[in-house]
């Protein structure tokens, strides 16, 4: 008994920050001004994205229900049309083969470089900066290249050629879609290793050291010690390639145009398409689903993200 | 004899290293090797682009080389793009002002955005926070639709306004922004509220000085981003003279084979020397956007 107030007596009592919040909130009026400030701060930005997004957006919801001309309801008519159509169906097919290859083909090497990146000492910023490079680079000025690389007279062929193989015309038949992968890991790989070693540089040294003494090799080391400590981030690096990949359809389009071969025709070739004819109503009803799977993805990866940080704070 | 072994190991490991060198040596190159043809490219005279490249750009009979160095190296596709291509200087000043225009308008409404989401509790945050998250990850033909009806009804479309207005009301710095502001101790935000500093005064002095970093970052970012912005000109600006760059550039290289690699280069360049002064910048933005 006496140990225990002499515990406490000796401790003295320091301010935390959660308790001058709770001492600042008794002051009346405080939490009323704070998110009355916070508001204000916040209106500009809100008013924008209500003004541009949010609220035009639910006319879209709207009109995804109704005809075109008049105002005759359809119900879920136009989002059977679209699911009906042929063009949708090979884009939605497209664009998740193109998700399911890129990602992963871009991920692993990524971070089998990023692997090899961190063991340099001196070259590392030389390198770090050659590989960032494409990502400054506007997709309309590299075009050029890659046009001249998988033409059908172009350089690859000329390669082939003289290595005694047969060219072919890249972009008009399925190695399209090869095409396209190789500009989008051109185009991202230096994003994801910058994530990568980010990821590296937080796992300590002296874990290798330990495994090291007691005889694992590279491998046995990258395998059991590097790959569970990145798994945040690669969680994070999955999130932002996946946003990336969609944005893709800059090379595609410069590349092949608005009807290229049909391996890359993606969604937004057919949003793009169904906008220049003026099809508000299949626009509508694909948008309307489009957001739908995308914020049910969205609460799938915010659910992991609370899951993670639970385990974290029970650490 | 023990000796021996050692150095036998010593080489090995040094040819391990080599060897990775040599790999990352091999990429870095490959990495590169767009930017060193298009400037090998851009360096050729009229006959020899006709020679090496004509077949694919051009209708030109007869077969590509492949030349790492031009055989006769002249700066004549320059000397045309900067006095004999109007077309080229408008679409390059419309892009400049595009993306200054945007940046500026999203420093005067992400910054204190990112603010509010960092530093303050109101009602609501949370939907609203998922919601600007949503809006970032949206493919942009998603919105497409609602935006075309906005600016078609506000008259809009057509109009430089029709790119602009749009990507200042972005979601993507608020991201950026708000890692680098929900960073800032609590304690130099209490201090300087007991020295009598209101919300505005506190934002002003104390989260823009220390926000620096992520303000850099997000417009380094957004200006690669709106340098190269493509489907929202294309699908909101329909008469020519409007066209930035990203737009106009690929049908130029479609016509005039003797500057499409000289314009190219120009095209990249703005992008690249703000690339190469902001490289670190770059880096925590990448960083930050991941980090929710």
């Amino acid at each position: 008994m006496q140990k225990r107030r002499q515990k406490i007596s000796r401790r003295r009592w320091i301010p935390t920050l959660q308790s001058r919040r709770k001492a600042a909130e008794e002051i009346p009026g405080w939490r009323k001004r704070e998110s009355r400030n916070g508001c204000l701060f916040l209106l500009p930005s809100l008013i924008g994205t209500g003004g541009f997004v949010l609220f035009p957006f639910l006319d879209v919801v709207r009109r995804s229900f109704f005809k075109a001309a008049g105002s005759g309801f359809v119900g879920l008519e136009n989002f059977r049309r679209v699911l009906d159509n042929g063009a949708f169906r090979l884009a939605v097919g497209n664009t998740v083969r193109f998700l399911a290859v890129c990602l992963p083909v871009l991920l692993t090497l990524s971070l089998l470089l990023a692997v090899l990146i961190c063991r340099m000492k001196r070259v590392q910023r030389w390198i770090k900066t050659g590989v960032l490079l494409p990502m400054a680079v506007p997709a309309a000025s590299v075009v050029v290249f890659f046009q001249m690389v998988f033409d059908r007279k172009g350089w690859l062929n000329e390669m082939l050629k003289f290595f005694g193989g047969t060219g072919k015309d890249w972009l008009m038949e399925n190695t399209a879609f090869w095409v396209l992968t190789v500009c989008y890991v051109w185009k991202n790989l230096g994003y994801d290793i910058i994530l990568w070693l980010a990821g590296l540089s937080g796992i300590s040294k002296e874990q290798y050291d330990a495994a090291k003494v007691q005889g694992a090799g590279e491998w046995a080391c990258f395998w059991y010690i590097t790959l569970p400590q990145l798994k945040e981030t690669a969680f994070v690096a999955g999130v932002l390639s996946f946003v990336n990949a969609l944005r893709v359809f800059r090379e595609a389009y410069l590349l092949a145009g608005d009807y290229p071969h049909k391996s890359i025709y993606m969604l937004q070739h057919l949003f793009n398409n169904w906008f220049v004819s003026l099809d508000i109503q299949k626009m509508t009803a694909a948008a309307v689903m489009l957001v739908i799977v995308t914020t049910g993805m969205l609460i799938f990866c915010e659910r992991h993200w609370r899951n993670r940080n639970y385990e974290k704070r029970k650490r | 004899m023990k000796r021996e072994k050692d150095k036998w190991k010593r080489y090995k490991y040094m040819d391990a290293e080599l060897f990775v060198r040599f790999v990352l040596f091999a990429v870095v190159a490959l990495m590169l090797l767009p930017f060193i043809m298009l400037f090998t490219g851009s360096l050729m005279g009229e006959q020899e682009l006709l020679e090496t490249c004509g077949a694919v750009l051009a209708d030109y009979e007869g077969e590509t080389k492949f030349r790492l160095f031009p055989l006769y190296p002249t700066l004549r596709a320059y000397v045309r793009l900067l006095f004999d291509s109007p077309e080229y200087f408008t679409a390059f000043w419309n892009s400049v002002f595009q993306a200054v225009s945007v940046l500026l308008g999203q420093l005067a409404v992400a910054v204190p955005a990112a603010w509010a989401f960092a530093r303050f509790r109101f009602p609501g945050k949370r939907i609203l926070w998922i919601l600007y998250i949503l809006l970032m990850i949206l493919p942009f033909q998603v919105t497409m639709v609602s935006g075309y009806l906005v600016l078609n009804g506000l008259h809009l479309m057509d109009t430089r306004a029709a790119v602009i207005l749009p990507g200042i009301f972005s979601t993507l710095p608020v991201f950026i922004l708000w890692k680098s502001f929900a960073g800032i101790p609590d304690e130099i935000i209490e201090a300087a509220r007991i020295d009598g500093a209101g919300d505005l005064r506190i934002f002003f002095h104390v989260g823009i000085p220390l926000g620096m970093q992520g303000i850099f970052s997000f417009l380094i970012l957004g200006f690669l981003e709106y340098w190269n912005t493509i489907e929202q000109p294309m699908t909101y600006l329909k008469s020519m003279p409007l066209w930035p760059l990203s737009l106009y550039l690929p049908q130029m290289v479609n016509t005039e084979i003797m500057t499409a690699f000289a314009a190219s280069i120009v095209t990249l360049l703005p992008a690249l020397l703000i690339f190469l002064a902001g490289q670190e910048s770059l880096e925590q933005g990448i960083l930050h956007a991941g980090k929710e």
